[in-house]
């Protein structure tokens, strides 16, 4: 990015609530049926039919804005009006100024804070597929519309144009997202595209204030694209600027495989909306008992637990590389285990490795462990009884399969050595290997590293790791 | 069958209703009468758009099963109910009366249509309207004017003009219409037989086909008041599929019909006496007596912020048209005209698909809530909308119920507005306000102006003020001067 501009960033996140019911009648709210299954004639707009707001979504909302420190507020629904084939009314009920959630911010993890300047709800469109020709929508043959994810609630969050990078984007759309699941509102699988997100990106010379004319980027797929798109765009406006042009307000595509970002529409070519109050609907007042109601059933946001278990070491600041175990145990939810683990007197490293390695690898299995399961296979693998691989190994089966820690050791032969035939093998391994000992003696410690390999391998991996460190360190004393 | 006689036909619903449950007529010969009716004269009258031959003799059998098996046939017992053809009937076409519905059959049956065939009512057919409820003539039907059976050289008033005639002729002894801005009351009074607006919230809208939806109510039409209040209570109550329904019971109107209106308060409403043709003026005053004489106070007052009615209407409920008929596109059911993009095969399919009328409030509407225009003109108008509601209720604090004409003029000849919009649109002026308070109102027969051509008398009332609204009608009704029956109805073709 050339120097004197700065780029200035809110992001638009539409995140599908993981209600069982869609939002305006009773048909269910799931991902990848068979088409036009959930259907019925108030979600596919028949003449005739009318919406009925599900009390549910306004509670999830609730929980959204809740978390992100928003004022709930009375609120009204309005008509969106304008026509697209896999709309069904042609018009899609949503909140315009007075939306239900507004005023709120979010602190990310590197301590900065964007605002949000609302999250209002709204309910999703169908989905449209081109068919024959190219399957893109200027040379397709026939299109194709699934109704089953119109009406599906949503919640659409706009940031404020606080974001000044890329990677405060990413970090902001990945904080979200944790958000997002910690209140249980929404599983913001953007790859199932249950979060979307739509990223306005201006420029200004840097140290100034007024913005710039941005341009609305739409489909990001992923916070890799995200990213990508947003240093595209950057680049993009930088180099109209640098050569004295105009950014010229768009909405545009981004192009994941080429990594550009396309115009669809400018501002001149944007919609009408025709917003009007919608007279289906009656206006929603979330009073405070129910507030406090709502508030009280969300749990602690992802910032929160992130703090506690980085109190699990004590005052001292965490390294970079636990900061990530602690951000990916938070992220998949299982700070439960490491906290199981660790009243049980497992040593919070190791928790935490074992949690953010293997376990988060496996998240579905790991959110299925019994903690006490979970915590025996720790404190067997902290007394030595079964070695660092082996600990690995039976954690896998355990997400996997289930399963006792000490029944799986046994079926597998795992059975740990014991200490003086431990203490032979160490002897064997260093006496055949009398260069890597000497600059062992000499003080390079990486070389702990590969005689714990050579007895590892003479052990068929029944060996401990850290016995053989502490037996290699007695050796040398 | 012949008109003159006190027949079976004369008969009121409640009538033919209590013959049924005492098993004195079977539902069947009831239903096979009036589709005798209506194959008689409805070729030249032309209120039904749909006739259910069939499934209305199958729910007949299944009501004289429910009475010879000794189980309640309900209120409503073997009565034929005409449904104007706006509200979803569940595997027969509902049309709008429109081209663009071409072909489309609801896959469920509107609310108010389930609590009829609870009380043991047969829907006997689907009743002509304006295309969407948009008209006060029935002459922008899709499928043709329907005709008044007073005069058939004349409109028998609209939206609900096929239910109105299909009434007024003896097609049916009741009907269903929806009044968005007198749809009901209009026609009513144009052929001669009680219709009815409820409090907005009382009825269910739910498999009505919307026009405007903050001002669309259902209501019956009939041809006494007590039949009206009866239908009322019936269809009447909360709805869980429509969140615009109210949440407190709807008062039950038919009990109080004989109680008189000694000592009541009753406002005759300049605006709605003064403004209208010498001879519909002159008959709301004879009513105003006859209530004064039957021991009411009545009082002359006026409101003026109601002349702000009409434009006000014209706003809002062509905008909320333009968004309510959006999502006739083309993609999911009734008529498609192809095309090679789906803007394309849109914008041709609505061409194709909807009249003059409709396209006229899609623009209107669409215009009123555009970027720029919409505090000016919609905005405008809901301040315009408060200011009526806020009339009212002062007028409220002081009166029980309002008096005034149904409409301006007596039915008016086929042709003579249809190039005149504003003139048509002229005969909504006296019903409008209601529909904008969302207040209930009825229009009573009384008498004829100097043609024979029935006029109305409307009684208004605050909202959920149906009990004191029908008490007021009912003796309205009983002061009223008889009205020569129609020239078209039940029995004179073949005579």
């Amino acid at each position: 990015m050339s120097a004197p501009w700065e780029p200035v960033i809110g992001l638009e996140v539409h995140c599908e609530l993981s209600t069982a019911t869609k939002l305006f009648c009773g048909c269910r709210n799931a991902f990848g049926e068979e088409p036009n299954t959930d259907v019925c004639p108030v979600c596919l707009g028949l003449p005739g039919s009318l919406p009925v707001l599900n009390i549910r979504a306004v509670e999830y909302a609730m929980r959204i804005g809740l978390a992100l420190n928003c004022e709930v507020r009375p609120s009204l629904f309005h008509r969106k009006n304008y026509f697209y084939p896999d709309m069904p009314k042609d018009y899609q009920i949503s909140q315009y100024d007075a939306p239900i959630n507004v005023g709120g911010w979010l602190e990310l993890p590197d301590g900065s804070r964007v605002r949000v300047e609302r999250a209002h709800m709204e309910e999703d469109t169908g989905k449209t597929s081109h068919i024959g020709g190219g399957g893109r929508i200027h040379d397709a043959d026939h299109a194709l519309v699934d109704y089953n994810r119109a009406g599906v609630p949503l919640v659409e969050i706009v940031s404020a144009p606080d974001i000044r990078s890329s990677a405060q984007a990413r970090l902001y759309a990945s904080e979200l997202r944790g958000i997002l699941v910690a209140t249980g509102a929404s599983d913001g699988r953007m790859e199932e595209g249950s979060m979307r997100v739509d990223a306005n990106v201006s420029l200004r010379p840097a140290g100034t204030f007024e913005l710039g004319t941005r341009c609305e980027i739409k489909n990001l797929n992923s916070l890799r694209s995200l990213g990508r798109a947003i240093d595209y765009e950057v680049e993009r406006q930088a180099g109209l600027l640098e050569a004295g042009e105009k950014v010229v307000q768009q909405t545009r595509h981004w192009n994941e495989d080429e990594g550009v970002t396309v115009a669809l529409r400018s501002k001149e070519e944007a919609f009408d909306y025709r917003y009007f109050p919608e007279p289906d609907l009656v206006p929603v007042v979330p009073d405070p008992a129910w507030q406090a109601e709502v508030a009280a059933s969300i749990g602690p946001m992802p910032a929160q637990r992130r703090a506690k278990l980085a109190g699990l070491f004590g005052s001292t600041e965490p390294t970079p590389a636990r900061t990530d175990q602690i951000a990916t145990v938070v992220e998949h939810g299982l700070d439960g285990l490491v906290a199981a683990a660790v009243v049980a007197g497992v040593e919070p490293g190791l928790a935490l490795a074992r949690t953010s390695n293997e376990a988060a690898a496996d998240p579905v299995g790991a959110r299925r462990l019994d903690p006490g399961v979970y915590v025996a296979l720790l404190r067997m693998e902290q007394s030595g009884k079964l070695s660092a691989t082996q600990a690995k190994t039976v954690l896998t089966e355990m997400l996997e399969n289930g399963g006792d820690p000490a029944e799986i050791a046994r079926r597998r032969g795992f059975e740990a050595l014991e200490a003086d035939s431990l203490a032979t093998v160490v002897a064997d391994v260093v006496a055949a290997h009398p260069d890597e000992w000497e600059r062992y003696r000499a003080g390079d410690d990486k070389l702990v590293g590969f005689f714990t390999g050579q007895v590892m391998r003479a052990t068929s991996n029944r060996a401990n790791g850290k016995a053989v460190a502490a037996e290699l360190s007695r050796l040398r004393a | 069958m012949t008109g003159a006689a006190p027949g079976p036909m004369a008969r009121p619903a409640l009538d033919l209703a209590r013959g049924v449950r005492e098993g004195s007529v079977s539902a069947a010969e009831v239903v096979e009468r009036y589709l005798g009716a209506i194959g008689e004269v409805d070729g030249e009258l032309h209120a039904f758009v749909t006739v259910l031959h069939e499934s209305a003799r199958r729910e007949a059998a299944e009501v004289d099963n429910k009475v010879a098996a000794g189980e309640d046939p309900g209120p409503l017992a073997g009565v034929p109910v005409a449904v104007k053809d706006n509200m979803c009937t569940r595997g027969v076409a509902t049309t709008c009366s429109s081209r663009i519905l071409d072909g489309w059959c609801p896959p469920y049956d509107a609310t108010v249509v389930q609590r009829l065939r609870a009380a043991g009512a047969i829907v006997i057919g689907k009743t002509n309207l304006d295309e969407f409820a948009m008209g006060s003539s029935t002459e922008n039907s899709a499928f043709g004017p329907t005709r008044n059976p007073h005069d058939p050289g004349r409109v028998p008033g609209g939206s609900s003009g096929g239910s109105a005639a299909a009434v007024a002729a003896g097609l049916a002894p009741l009907a269903l219409g929806s009044d968005t801005g007198g749809s009901i009351r209009q026609p009513a009074a144009l052929c001669g037989v009680v219709g009815m607006k409820p409090t907005y919230g009382t009825v269910s809208r739910y498999g009505l086909v919307a026009f405007a939806s903050s001002l669309d109510q259902i209501g019956p039409l009939s041809t006494t008041v007590g039949e009206s209040a009866v239908v009322f209570d019936v269809i009447g109550g909360q709805d869980p599929l429509d969140s615009t329904c109210l949440e407190r019971p709807v008062p039950r109107s038919a009990s109080a019909l004989d109680d008189g209106v000694q000592g009541l308060r009753v406002g005759l409403v300049t605006e709605l006496v003064d403004g209208v043709d010498a001879a519909v003026g002159a008959r709301v005053r004879e009513a105003a007596e006859a209530l004064a004489g039957a021991g009411a106070n009545v009082e002359e007052c006026t409101i003026p912020e109601l002349r702000h009615g009409l434009p006000a209407y014209y706003l809002l409920a062509p905008a909320e048209a333009s968004s309510n008929l959006s999502r006739y596109d083309g993609v999911r059911y009734g008529l498609r005209v192809d095309a090679d993009t789906a803007e394309a095969m849109n914008a041709a399919t609505r061409a194709a698909g909807f009249g003059p009328e409709v396209k006229r409030r899609i623009m209107l509407g669409t215009y009123a809530l555009s970027a720029g225009y919409y505090e000016a003109y919609y905005g405008q108008a809901q301040k315009v909308r408060t200011l009526i509601i806020d009339a009212l209720a002062t007028a409220y604090q002081r009166f029980d119920v309002l008096l005034g004409a149904t409409t301006p003029t007596t039915a008016f000849a086929l042709g003579s507005k249809v190039d005149d919009p504003w003139a048509m649109y002229l005969s909504d002026v006296c019903t409008v306000p209601s529909n904008l308070a969302g207040h209930p109102a009825v229009s009573i027969p009384y008498g004829a102006d100097d043609s024979g051509l029935p006029v109305g008398v409307q009684v208004l009332a605050p909202a959920l003020g149906e009990p004191v609204m029908f008490q007021v009608a009912a003796v309205v009704e009983r002061s009223a001067p008889r009205l020569a029956p129609p020239r078209v109805r039940a029995g004179t073709a073949a005579s």
